[in-house]
């Protein structure tokens, strides 16, 4: 029941149906050819049903029947209006309350003398700067110029961890809503009011600027060519019927039409795209366009970072590996100390690994008293301490201090280099520990693959997406950890270029490529690739050349995307073929009845035994109307995708969704039909 | 089973075994790999030099079907000239007249579509000229175009980016001196050992077993016969088709030319698979084919050993089932396979009247040209089904969740709107011209008594199986319709034009469009055609488009007539 409040919110509901009646406007409804001519139907239905007050005419029923058919006629546009302005309001609900935080928050502009003036989020323009301190909230989307402070984006992340943006490099950019935890920073506005990614994609929601994507207008021309070969069998009918003596009544000839029209699929469709945005927006990405959705669904190569997607964060200590005539006990201390001043997360992990290994880093805390840090630069590729009393201890690369305890003079244990070799070709980092420059040990560093990443990888196998993982690694590293996490090739030692050409040729080939990137240098790539998703945390560019913003700046993100997109064609697939299966069971109900009063032997082909022929064009009619809003959740939501293959998904899909859309309708036409017998 | 069963079983088995082989030798000298036939590599370089084509030009799409329909235009004037002169050109013992224009208008129109709806006897509205020149040579270019155009769209759909599809001609006249010339010579020959006439003599005097004396048309018949069936093209030597015993001579002539119905239907359905080296591809469509085709097939096999029960309330013994309007010496059964095997392919020759079938059998008939796509003319039928291949991949592709693509080509807006307009032509000809004539007569039924012989339910089938059979360029007749009226001369001329030319131009310009677009690798998202799920798709699209949209008119016609007698 949870999903299914959130699905109807009562507040959205009651706007939800406000609108469908606005929506009966039809130079709206002409967008949509299918319901159109429903509109058409029903408008025509009123005019007879008006006309029975002035005239009673017997071969066209009575009032009571006409109008009945009018009303039910009515219903079905609302009910398709309806389920289009539910999925907007849902989406327009979840972008508002995006919005809402960054509404009109007070701002400290600079001008270019340097002045301070106090104006409100709203005056700010593309290209003004503004100050920000601890405790306030950052007024609207911009690049830091000057600074650096930590940032609580938890108000359109969720993520309540505070995340660090500093002016210059690839996290510079910060969003409006978001509050400043510490320091100062100043920033530059880089959108104009009112063209943020929220606010298109508000206007994305609302229809204004909503397009058609390719797929919906081909499948467009499909349901207006269905809908155009009903037009054809019900105005010839009508000479048929003559030639036959059997009149049938307009009601009939409408009643026939909308209901063998694919009006199920037509009065979902848009409601389908809309809410597959919106199902975006919840995963906290914002599309640009419905295009990107349904690109996402028909991706076949998805490049994806190592570190954070394929890994956890940055590598951890696994093992302590002494030097031969050391003690465990001893280079692990040795390891603590040079570490616990270490704010590096490899740093913290090998005090963590240390508890493991008994030793407590708090009891050495105390000899650190008056030591002296040693930070690591490129040079010595090296960090350590020097305690007070002289000791030097050092850790860092391999050759590094190798050459350090060469140079004074101790040998290099010969195990010590066969082991750095093995953590090596293990798809490890070692590192080497030296006292006073003596070998003590090696500590071995691993990358840690998420856990699940490869169930995840062998899923999107059987959805036929290749996994590329780009990593800075050197190719023995990067090799390891594609083959332990499963991914079905890697780039090493990858630089932007690397990622752009790799896209270029999948692209050469056909494929359809995704990536994710946040990096200014990372735009070029984000603009080649077909769906391009960019870190909200990610510069400008980057979010410019995307299309897509993960306001999550999660890196597995590209998965769920891939799956809504997919989610978002099926539901059209599916809902389409139910939408026309269906007309099998209403050609039943209704023909026998436009026939069977002047003909009785087609009675035969009643097969329902539906109790009249007003009753069966009733129970046809309203069966067709009902369908719609009892498909709303399904279109909100969205088909379940399972990879379990193409073939077997469209054999799962046809048997359901195909042998259901024959079969449901003849079961609710027949038990509508038990109920309006009652009253005709 | 009895035999009758047995031997019809017999011809259908016979025909799939033989496609098989002639399927894979059409793959092999379309895509101009060796093949036995190469010693006719000199015939056709000749006719190419001497009309001045070179056949390794590959054209476009468009040039294609600019190349079709300007020969097609050439022989349009070609056999109008025939036929309006054939009284006094040579080849005309019988001192036939020649044809009045419109009649000649009709006929020509008929033949160039493949349809040969024919509103003149051939013993006496045709010289032997004119059979041989102009209708039998229209039968040969004109199933060669439909298996040219097929071709094309063959060549589209190979794997790659391509903008050159082959040259028509060459596709055109390999399907002549390649398969067509062959196949019809060795029918031919057999249905002349069988005793159809091969003479240039004139009508020949007779005594009858009763004495009296009478004269029976013959001529260059054998000849015609066989291309008339090899090509679906239908359109017999003598009036009444090969119910004639000079054109259907003995059971043997009627297997054989009963098999030569479905043969390169069929060969051409599974060369699909095999010209683009993925045979399953072609057994997918023999597959919904076939089912389609006997879903048709074994009801009126049924239906017609069973007889008409109006007949047996008069107290008629009917074990040798409904034999009204069929031939004694062909039985129930076979006539009833023939029946449904050439309104199924668009060949519309007949060996039975179609009129006197039970209401279902012609039902059946009728919906084997409404669907025209369970097995179809030699190549059109292919292109028809590629059309509901279209709709349901677009359908099933986003099932699947991607956006629809056929062998690696996505499939758009624009090759969705020419597949929608191709597949509504349909069923919009047959039902306004049935409409039309439904508006017509009814609205004044004694300016019109001489249309239907049989008013009512029935009345209603034969105008609708004359829009179908042109629709679907059958040429078969539900005859009782009296149809030489300018009224069905000029509608039926009409809807034969569109319903030839717009089938082929809609597949050859999608597959056109298609073969330039990017070329998407297959992966284990992609939909696969080649298998049985996907085979059900198109068979469900096929019948809830081509047929659902003509179920209230069946209702009114066949089976109103059905509920009433049964």
């Amino acid at each position: 029941m949870a999903t299914q409040q959130s699905l109807f919110q009562p507040a959205l509901v009651g706007e939800a149906i406000k609108q469908a009646f606005v929506k009966l406007d039809p130079r709206k409804m002409f967008r949509n050819p299918v319901m159109f001519t429903v509109e058409i139907g029903t408008v025509v239905m009123l005019i007879v049903t008006l006309g029975l007050l002035v005239k009673p005419d017997a071969t066209q029923g009575g009032f009571g029947y006409n109008f009945t058919v009018f009303f039910v006629l009515f219903l079905t546009l609302l009910f398709a209006n309806f389920a289009e302005a539910i999925a907007e309001a849902r989406g327009k609900a979840q972008a508002e309350s995006l919005r809402k935080t960054r509404e009109e928050t007070p701002a400290r502009k600079v001008d270019a003398a340097g002045a301070i003036t106090s104006v409100s989020s709203s005056q700010l323009t593309k290209g003004d700067f503004f100050l920000v301190e601890a405790g306030e909230i950052i007024p609207t989307d911009g690049e830091i110029v000057e600074g650096l402070a930590t940032i609580d984006e938890s108000a359109i992340t969720g993520e309540s961890a505070p995340v660090i943006r500093e002016s210059g490099g690839d996290k510079s950019s910060v969003t409006g809503g978001t509050k400043v935890l510490s320091d100062r920073i100043k920033v530059v506005v880089t959108t104009a009011p009112g063209e943020s990614f929220l606010d298109k994609m508000i206007a994305l929601v609302e229809g204004a600027s909503r397009q058609k994507t390719p797929n919906e207008i081909a499948l467009t021309i499909l349901l207006a060519g269905f809908t155009l070969v009903f037009v054809i069998v019900c105005v010839t009918l009508a000479p048929f019927a003559k030639y036959s003596n059997t009149p049938i009544a307009v009601a009939s000839f409408i009643a026939l039409f909308v209901c063998l029209i694919p009006t199920t699929i037509g009065g979902l469709l848009s409601a389908i795209g809309i809410a597959g945005m919106d199902r975006a927006l919840r995963a906290n990405v914002i599309t640009k366009s419905g295009k990107a959705v349904e690109t996402a669904g028909d991706i076949d190569v998805l490049l994806l970072d190592k570190t954070g997607t394929i890994t956890i964060g940055n590598r951890k200590a696994t093992h302590f590996w002494p030097a031969p005539g050391v003690q465990l006990q001893e280079f692990v201390q040795g390891a603590v100390l040079s570490s616990l001043t270490d704010e590096t997360p490899e740093g913290k992990s090998i005090i963590e690994l240390a508890r493991d290994n008994k030793v407590d880093p708090q009891a050495l805390q105390p000899q650190l008293a008056g030591a002296e840090l040693i930070k690591f630069t490129a040079e010595t590729r090296s960090s350590g301490v020097t305690l007070a009393g002289g000791t030097r201890l050092r850790k860092g690369a391999a050759d590094a201090i190798r050459r350090l305890s060469e140079a004074a003079g101790h040998a290099y244990p010969p195990e010590v280099a066969e082991r750095v070799a093995a953590v090596a070709s293990n798809g490890g980092t070692p590192l080497v520990l030296s006292e006073n420059d003596r070998v003590l040990g090696v500590v071995e560093l691993q990358d840690i693959i998420k856990p699940g990443i490869q169930e995840r990888f062998e899923r999107l196998r059987k959805m036929g997406i290749k996994t590329v993982m780009v990593t800075g690694d050197n190719p023995l590293t990067a090799k390891f950890i594609a083959e332990k996490s499963g991914v079905d090739d890697f780039i090493a030692e990858a630089k932007p270029e690397d990622k752009m050409q790799y896209i270029r040729a999948e692209q050469q080939s056909g494929k359809l490529v995704a990536m994710m990137g946040d990096g200014t240098n990372d735009a070029p790539a984000l603009a080649q690739a077909d769906v391009g998703v960019a870190m909200n945390s990610g510069t400008q560019a980057a979010k410019e050349a995307g299309n897509m913003v993960d306001l999550d700046n999660d890196p597995t993100k590209l998965i769920e995307i891939v799956e809504i997109g997919k989610q978002l064609l099926m539901t059209r697939g599916t809902l389409t073929t139910f939408s026309i299966a269906n007309d099998v069971a209403k050609y039943f109900a209704i023909v026998p009845a436009l026939f069977m009063v002047a003909i009785p032997g087609l009675r035969a082909l009643n097969v329902m035994g539906l109790h009249s022929p007003q009753s069966a064009i009733l129970s046809a009619v309203i069966f067709n109307a009902l369908i719609i809003p009892a498909l709303v959740p399904l279109a909100l939501r969205g088909v379940s995708y399972t990879p379990i293959g193409a073939s077997a998904l469209l054999r799962r899909n046809l048997l359901v969704y195909g042998l259901g859309g024959v079969v449901v309708p003849f079961i609710g036409i027949k038990l509508i039909d038990l109920l309006v017998g009652v009253f005709v | 089973m009895s035999q009758e069963i047995l031997a019809i079983i017999g011809i259908f088995l016979v025909t799939v075994l033989l496609a098989i082989p002639l399927g894979r030798y059409l793959a092999i000298i379309y895509r101009g790999d060796r093949s036995w036939s190469d010693f006719m590599g000199p015939v056709e370089r000749g006719i190419f030099r001497l009309s001045g084509i070179n056949p390794e030009r590959e054209m476009t799409w468009q040039q294609h079907l600019v190349a079709l329909l300007t020969i097609n235009l050439g022989w349009f004037f070609w056999a109008m000239l025939i036929l309006c002169t054939q009284g006094s050109l040579p080849l005309n013992p019988d001192h036939n007249p020649s044809m009045s224009v419109d009649q000649a208008f009709n006929t020509a129109i008929s033949f160039l579509v493949n349809c040969n709806l024919q509103h003149y006897s051939g013993e006496s509205g045709a010289t032997y000229l004119s059979q041989l020149g102009c209708l039998m040579f229209l039968q040969f270019v004109t199933a060669a175009t439909g298996m040219a155009a097929c071709v094309v769209v063959f060549n589209a759909l190979r794997e790659g980016t391509h903008d050159k599809l082959g040259n028509f001609y060459s596709y055109f006249v390999k399907s002549i001196t390649r398969v067509l010339m062959p196949l019809s010579l060795i029918v031919a020959l057999v249905v002349a050992f069988q005793g159809s006439p091969m003479t240039f003599q004139a009508k020949m005097p007779v005594v009858t077993v009763q004495g009296d004396s009478a004269v029976v048309s013959r001529g260059p018949a054998a000849a015609m016969i066989g291309i008339k069936q090899m090509g679906t093209n239908g359109g017999g030597y003598f009036g009444v088709n090969s119910a004639h015993p000079l054109e259907n001579p003995t059971a043997f002539s009627n297997a054989v030319e009963d098999f030569s119905i479905l043969l390169i239907p069929i060969a051409m359905a599974l060369a699909f698979g095999y010209y683009l080296r993925r045979p399953r591809l072609g057994w997918m469509v023999f597959g919904v084919m076939t089912a389609g085709y006997l879903l048709l097939q074994v009801p009126t096999v049924y239906l017609e050993m069973h007889g008409n029960p109006a007949i047996t309330r008069m107290g008629v013994d009917q074990h040798l089932g409904s034999l009204e309007g069929k031939e004694m010496r062909l039985g129930a059964p076979a006539s009833a396979l023939w029946a449904i095997q050439t309104t199924v392919t668009s060949n519309g020759s007949v060996n039975a009247m179609h009129d006197s079938l039970t209401p279902i059998s012609g039902m059946n008939a009728l919906l084997g040209m409404m669907t025209n796509a369970f097995y179809g003319g030699v190549g059109v039928g292919f292109l028809n089904f590629f059309v509901f291949i279209i709709v349901a991949v677009f359908i099933s592709g986003l099932m699947v969740g991607r956006t629809p693509e056929l062998l690696g080509k996505k499939v758009e807006a624009r090759e969705m709107k020419i597949a929608v307009i191709v597949a509504l032509l349909h069923p919009l000809l047959i039902l306004a011209g049935t409409a039309l004539s439904a508006h017509l007569f009814a609205g004044d039924p004694k300016e019109y008594a001489g249309w239907l012989n049989n008013p009512g339910y029935h009345g209603f089938s034969e105008m609708l199986y004359e829009f179908s059979s042109a629709s679907a360029n059958n040429g078969s007749g539900f005859e009782g319709l009296g149809d030489n009226t300018p009224w069905w001369n000029i509608s039926t001329g009409i809807v034969l034009l569109l319903a030839r030319y717009l089938p082929i131009i809609g597949p050859v310009a999608i597959a056109g469009l298609l073969a330039r677009k990017k070329y998407i690798p297959e992966s284990a998202g992609t939909l696969k055609l080649d298998t049985a799920t996907f085979g059900v798709m198109v068979f469900f699209v096929i019948w809830i488009i081509a047929a659902l949209a003509f179920f209230p008119a069946l209702a009114l016609g066949p089976l109103a007539e059905h509920f009433s007698l049964y």
